[in-house]
């Protein structure tokens, strides 16, 4: 109806008012709070933070009470709101070996100095519904709540990473620093282009969709690009960040953050000028987010293949086709904006096949003999 | 930007001074106004290329005219006058939430009327009035390049651009040809800026694209998720591909619109009721209600909605 298309700005607040109802559900049931997102759901918060890419737990807590839930939208909400943030500098690059580690394991050797952490994890529990947390009742709500919800920290010596280990045979490719080399560029403030150098691919993937590159990297364990992964070390902890300051003329620290940082090993077969040897893949992620660190990993790994020389047989060794496909506020936007209206281009595209459809008729009546022998 | 600024002096503290406390004037920040700005000039100096830009998050989904918003907050100013269309109508939801954007980010004016517009942000139509040169037209664009259906790759569509190599959808067009006896583009139908590069008009009916050519008013492209901008300069010639033996042409109907009785604009078709009775109406309302003569922009008469049998 022609009525359908009039209206429209009485049927948006309308439907701005319904929202924030369906948002809050019962309201018999008390508020849920920012405060207790952002404690008792601190897995979706890290997810926000990672790939909405700002560190600040209550605003991810606040958009995803805002979202309803929805983590793409309140990943959507976090980035609408750092756009309009001003940039105040970069901080020093992290040093994740200076970590307090609150986990950290290796599947590639039993032990490794500094030990193997278990820490918090879903990894072993059985997969039981805990009817116990069906009962509200809180028996620790009356006590005085400790300082830190967080198992206290067991301050510990620096640990050196796994794969500097393997570095003292020669057996695993480095990464250090290019001397004198360029700063990385800024994805969020250059257009990404073609091709892509590690340090713009891996801020692509660090604001990667979790799940689209869980299937991606998924795929590479299933032969649409092998790359032999081992997990040389996940570990998740706190580190402070520091930045120089320039009316100081020195550098300090500014605050702490939670990162969960996944180094994978991969096999290389070498070629005539270098020898057999184990390469890497390499995954970030804010908060707790084993699974977007791993994935992120094996992806980063994937796409180095043309650098390597591998063969490329794969959608997920293809780096224009990762990094233009990753970013779910970009691909939710597209994929949802089919919703709007599209009258004009159908109306096109109708009188088109009518006419050829006319056409087509006409045709056939033209020709039926011709119709037939090709038939038979 | 494009009305004259008149008051230069104030202008800093003055791009606070708007609706919505708390952000910038027109939404975004001066840096990036700067950032689109350099690429607008660079895209209107070399017309039809698709100039990079570094495309920002804004607070409407990819894909739902962040391009053209980016655009039109890079240019607006306090003079201006700001329309805003989707399928040609003023009140379509998309097209109220974007006008209510600006109003709510800027406090200029809005205007439904095409005369009255400084800038028009459109979604897949041209108005049917005639622009003049104190206008600019800002689309909205979803796929900025025009070979992507047979090129998915950036990087070579670049190569092919460099080289004016524009075979692949010549070929295309031919295999419509062939196939269907005419060519099957009815949309988003490819044209040559300048004499030199291909571009996407965006999936404006190819019904609009004689208005492209030779236009006094500016055209701005923007397109948000894919991060390109290109422009198409007052009084530019813009070529809508075709053959000698397939000329160009453009959609017709065998229907006046049923409000205004225009044989000359585009038309929506409408289904009116379970037994399929179609209604023709023009697509673009301000031209349908000037036609009209109607002040007020009321919803049709009841009669008017009768329709015609499918």
């Amino acid at each position: 109806m022609y009525v359908a298309v009039k209206g429209g700005e009485r049927a948006i607040e309308a439907s701005w008012r319904l929202l924030d109802k369906a948002r809050r559900g019962d309201t018999r049931l008390a508020e849920l709070s920012v405060a207790q997102i952002r404690e008792q759901l601190r897995l979706a918060v890290a997810r926000v933070m990672t790939e909405g890419s700002v560190y600040d737990e209550e605003l991810a807590a606040l958009a995803i009470k805002q979202a309803a839930g929805d983590l793409v939208e309140a990943i959507f909400l976090l980035r609408a709101y750092r756009t309009t943030l001003p940039r105040f500098g970069y901080t020093q690059p992290i040093d994740t070996e200076a970590m307090q580690t609150e986990r950290r394991i290796s599947a590639t050797f039993k032990d490794v100095p500094g030990g193997q952490l278990l820490g918090a994890t879903y990894d072993y529990t059985q997969r039981l519904l805990d009817f116990a947390l069906l009962a509200e009742s809180d028996a620790a709500a009356g006590a005085a709540p400790p300082p830190s919800s967080r198992a206290a920290t067991v301050e510990t010596e620096a640990m050196p990473r796994v794969v500097s280990l393997l570095d003292k045979e020669g057996l695993i490719e480095q990464e250090r620093p290019t001397p004198n080399a360029a700063e990385p560029g800024d994805l969020t403030r250059e257009p990404l282009a073609f091709p892509a150098s590690r340090a713009t691919r891996l801020q692509n993937l660090a604001r990667g969709d979790e799940g689209f590159l869980l299937a991606m990297g998924y795929a590479t364990q299933r032969g649409y690009a092998n790359s032999h992964p081992f997990a040389g070390e996940i570990r998740f902890g706190t580190i402070a960040v520091e930045m120089e300051l320039d009316e100081l003329g020195e550098t300090v620290e500014i605050g702490d953050i939670d990162i969960t940082e996944c180094q994978m090993i991969n096999q290389f077969a070498g070629s005539g000028e270098v020898p057999p040897t184990f390469t890497q893949g390499y995954g970030l992620a804010f908060g707790h987010s084993e699974r977007k660190a791993m994935a992120m990993a094996l992806v980063d790994r994937a796409l180095r293949a043309e650098e390597l020389g591998e063969t490329l047989a794969s959608p997920t060794q293809d780096i224009e086709f990762m990094l233009s496909h990753s970013d779910n506020v970009e691909a939710s936007g597209f994929v949802q904006h089919l919703k709007l209206p599209h009258y004009v281009d159908f109306q096109s595209e109708l009188e088109l096949v009518r006419r050829l459809r006319a056409k087509h008729a006409m045709q056939s009546e033209d020709q039926p003999s011709g119709q037939q022998e090709q038939a038979a | 930007m494009n009305a004259p600024e008149t008051s230069f002096a104030t202008a800093p503290t003055a791009s606070y001074d708007s609706a919505a406390d708390g952000y910038n004037f027109a939404y975004l920040d001066e840096q990036t106004k700067r950032m689109l700005r350099r690429a607008l000039l660079k895209a209107v100096a070399v017309p039809g290329y698709q100039v990079p830009f570094a495309s920002r998050e804004m607070p409407l989904p990819f894909g739902w005219g962040t391009g053209g918003i980016q655009v039109t907050a890079a240019i607006i100013g306090k003079q201006d006058t700001l329309k805003v269309i989707d399928q040609g109508s003023d009140e379509t939801t998309n097209a109220v939430n974007i006008r209510r954007f600006f109003a709510r980010t800027t406090g200029v004016p809005t205007t439904r009327r095409t005369v009255d517009a400084t800038i028009i942000q459109t979604r897949h139509r041209i108005p049917e009035a005639p622009l003049t040169e104190k206008q600019i037209l800002v689309y909205q664009v979803p796929m900025p390049e025009p070979l992507f259906r047979l090129e998915p790759r950036v990087a070579e569509c670049k190569k092919l651009h460099a080289l004016a190599d524009y075979g692949l959808i010549s070929v295309k067009l031919y295999e419509d040809i062939v196939h269907h006896g005419s060519i099957a583009t009815t949309y988003d139908y490819p044209v040559i800026v300048n004499h030199r590069y291909l571009a996407s008009p965006s999936p404006i009916p190819k019904f609009d694209n004689p208005k492209m050519h030779m236009n006094p008013a500016l055209q701005l492209f923007g397109a948000g998720r894919e991060r390109r901008i290109h422009a198409i300069p007052p009084y530019t010639p813009v070529r809508s591909l075709d053959f000698d033996d397939h000329p160009f042409e453009v959609q017709k109907w065998q229907h006046a619109c049923a409000l205004c009785g225009s044989t000359e604009s585009f038309l929506d078709e409408m289904i009116v009721d379970d037994a399929g009775k179609r209604m023709f109406v023009c697509s673009d309302s301000d031209y349908c209600h000037e036609r009209r003569g109607d002040a007020d922009l009321d919803l049709p008469s009841r009669e008017a909605r009768k329709g015609e049998p499918a």
